[in-house]
């Protein structure tokens, strides 16, 4: 070795200045969520078409998707969170996994049912480049400020955490999507729902990867 | 060590590091000396030989150097570090994984040769104390780059998370490293 331990470690304790203590995950988390809930319910309450959604709220099938889609994107950030700090474990990771499971079940239930009352269209393409161009446009900019959050604790792993940061944001775009989604969904678009949130997903984890170029911790 | 001696270093090291990060740097180096023999048991259990290890220790300490504004006082602080530790200990398997596929070992390449102008690169290269010395010399930014870069083969993404410095600054920094190097051993160019 070049240096040795002793020199490095005297070398880091001459170079240590005071540092901001980040605050808890779940903290930073409900902060992010709450931002994003502020700024996308405006732009909800806004622009969406409610005499539509209401009519389509009465049906029991579409409030236990939008209950899973919310779960599993809140779930996942919180997972994020978590995840990138050094010493939480990856179990993290399966925290979004049961909502995430109650969403699909009842999206693809919905599909089902759209295949028995309207027949073969229900496979047909509907609105899903809409879906696609909706969930991407919504996660880009939600992905970016929770990188950017997420980027403070320098995390160690990034795959996981740009892996659950990923998920968590395509759930959310796919909640509010539902407010702007006049029909129940058919197969294909929840297969495009699906593919934009691992685009989404995918896109989040080489972000988190790029990003692990890091920086040093940050000094108060 | 028993159980109250456990607890006891266990509030000690939470203590020094809280300490630490409100800017003390005594404690900080109190608490590094004193973690250190720490990562090295973890180190050991993947890695045989002592340079590896110390290598190991010196990437976890680092590490610790640089998400330090992430520990939470409140939770313990050895598990902190034995993740850090696990972390880095396995990154250094695997570059040593990559190393060893891209790696042959070519016996001729010690062998000497009449002309003693043929035999310098080979004297330069086995030279390690006036390498070592020469790059002790160089300023700071330097010689991590060039410790990280090519004594230690990590990659130039793995080199700037380590470091806390950009791609490009670590470029600049071992090419002036490299040019520094060179004019002390006194190689070409």
């Amino acid at each position: 070795m070049v240096e040795r331990t002793e020199q490095l470690i005297e070398r880091l304790a001459a170079e240590a200045r005071p540092v901001r203590r980040l605050r808890p995950p779940l903290y930073r988390a409900g902060l992010w969520l709450f931002a994003v809930a502020v700024l996308t319910g405006g732009a909800i309450a806004a622009f969406a078409d409610w005499h539509v959604f209401v009519e389509r709220a009465h049906d029991p099938r579409l409030v236990i998707e939008m209950v899973g889609t919310l779960a599993a994107g809140i779930a996942a950030i919180v997972a994020a969170f978590e995840l990138s700090l050094p010493d939480r474990p990856r179990r993290w990771l399966l925290l979004p996994l049961p909502p995430l499971m109650l969403w699909l079940a009842s999206s693809s239930y919905g599909c089902y049912r759209h295949w028995l009352t309207v027949g073969p269209s229900g496979w047909e393409l509907g609105e899903s480049a809409h879906c696609l161009r909706f969930i991407l446009g919504v996660s880009l900019p939600l992905g970016v400020s929770l990188l950017i959050t997420l980027r403070r604790a320098i995390p160690l792993s990034p795959l996981p955490v740009g892996a659950a940061g990923g998920l968590g944001v395509g759930a959310l775009a796919a909640f509010a999507l539902q407010f702007f989604h006049p029909f129940d969904v058919t197969v294909i678009d929840l297969g495009v729902h699906v593919i934009a949130v691992a685009v989404v997903v995918s896109l989040a984890t080489a972000a988190q990867r790029l990003a692990a170029l890091g920086r040093p911790a940050p000094s108060s | 060590m028993p159980l109250s001696e456990d607890a006891e270093t266990e509030r000690r090291w939470s203590s020094l590091m809280a300490a630490a990060q409100d800017g003390d740097r005594r404690a900080y180096e109190r608490l590094l000396r004193e973690v250190a023999p720490f990562v090295r048991t973890i180190a050991r259990r993947r890695h045989g030989t002592a340079d590896r290890v110390e290598e190991v220790v010196q990437d976890a300490l680092l590490t610790i150097h640089r998400v330090r504004h992430t520990y939470d006082p409140t939770r313990p602080f050895s598990h902190w570090v034995a993740m850090i530790a696990q972390r880095r200990s396995i990154d250094a398997l695997r570059r040593k994984t990559r190393r060893d596929a891209f790696e042959i070992s070519d016996p001729l390449a010690y062998e000497t040769f009449p002309d003693p102008a043929a035999n310098r690169g080979v004297e330069v290269y086995t030279a390690t104390e006036g390498l070592s010395e020469a790059v002790a010399a160089l300023p700071p930014q330097q010689r991590e780059a060039i410790e990280l870069l090519k004594l230690r083969e990590m990659s130039l993404v793995e080199a700037a998370a380590r470091s806390g410095r950009s791609v490009a600054a670590l470029k600049v920094n071992v090419h002036r490293a490299i040019k520094s190097l060179r004019k002390r051993l006194g190689g070409d160019g």
